[in-house]
């Protein structure tokens, strides 16, 4: 490995592992402002949901592959599946579209 | 360590390994086309574990930037996972060796957080060990082969896999949701944002790590002024 991009890795990962590290060996106990907590309680569900949408439209080769997979996600999830059976499932209906949108006269 | 954990962990971590093994794939491509080597990728890929923090490294190295340069791009990229250990800090026990936090903390990625949070207070190291040693070696051997062999597959596997992380996103938020009227407007309100400042011409300059940011801090700090949450609800936490 050439000793420019080691220092290059080093340095990124450094910073990265830091921002990782410090909340969780700095707060060791538990918060007692009722604001903060609940500010915390809501972090997963706004921090999932932007890196969700509209992300997942251009996850894939197309916005219709996408979409398709965000619908058979949305509608297993509400149906309570489990999180692997979410994921494969809208990975197959990505997979299916890709294969099958180009043979279709569209 | 508790072994059921561990492996409940392990099995927990295997859709994440998947859609790790896509989107690291693609930044293997990414990384060889930059000139890296198998091994510079992978390494990279190990020691960071951040995808969009990863994908901007390549262009900053590519550039031939400074080490601050890099280091500070990482810090705007990724300033989420502080918020997203701010959050893990209050799952753990008290009683727990001080030592795992050193561990947890090397697997504060936005997938394993996601896992970490839908798990029961508190949190089992044993747990996030299972979750990081299913889905990281995804993450680096994605990378090793895309890096080694990526212009040779066809891209419609990891475009289909492309999909599976957004989709156990969505599986993860949609049951809290349907119980919990405040979260469902949190989602809703969440995804309506990011919408605006990925399309919107004006703001769609912002980084998507520090547009997170901004719209975790608005969304969760609105809904905790609003909707604070009851102590019951507090002692079961998402």
């Amino acid at each position: 490995m050439r000793p420019e991009i080691l220092l290059y890795i080093l340095v990124m990962a450094a910073v990265t592992y830091l921002i990782r590290l410090l909340p969780l060996t700095l707060i060791r106990r538990r918060i007692e402002s009722r604001f903060l907590r609940s500010f915390l309680y809501y972090v997963p569900y706004a921090t999932l949901a932007a890196m969700t949408f509209p992300a997942i439209l251009t996850a894939t080769g197309s916005t219709v592959s996408a979409a398709l997979g965000f619908a058979a996600a949305l509608i297993l999830a509400f149906s309570g599946r489990s999180l692997m059976t979410v994921a494969v499932c809208a990975s197959v209906v990505v997979l299916v579209c890709e294969l099958v949108m180009p043979v279709l006269p569209l | 360590m508790k072994k059921n954990s561990f492996v409940q962990g392990l099995r927990d971590g295997l859709p994440v390994c998947l859609g790790y093994f896509a989107v690291s794939f693609a930044f293997g491509i990414q990384a060889a086309g930059i000139g890296l080597t198998v091994f510079e990728s992978a390494a990279m890929s190990a020691l960071n574990v951040t995808s969009a923090g990863q994908f901007a490294a390549l262009s900053v190295i590519a550039a031939g930037a400074s080490y601050i340069e890099l280091a500070f791009t990482q810090v705007v990229i990724n300033l989420r996972y502080f918020l997203m250990s701010c959050a893990l800090s209050q799952r753990l026990s008290p009683k727990m060796p001080f030592a795992h936090r050193f561990g947890i903390a090397y697997g504060v990625t936005d997938e394993i957080f996601a896992l970490s949070v839908t798990h029961p207070a508190p949190l089992p190291p044993a747990y996030s060990y299972g979750l990081i040693a299913c889905a990281v070696p995804g993450w680096v051997a994605g990378t090793a082969l895309g890096a080694a062999a990526g212009r040779l597959f066809p891209p419609l596997l990891t475009n289909a896999l492309g999909v599976a992380i957004y989709g156990m996103f969505i599986a993860i938020l949609v049951p809290p949701a349907k119980e919990n009227r405040a979260v469902a407007v949190v989602v809703l309100v969440s995804m309506a944002l990011s919408a605006v400042m990925t399309w919107a011409p004006a703001l769609s300059g912002i980084s998507s790590g520090f547009r997170i940011i901004l719209i975790t801090l608005l969304v969760s700090g609105a809904a905790a002024a609003l909707k604070p949450i009851s102590e019951e609800a507090d002692a079961d936490a998402p």
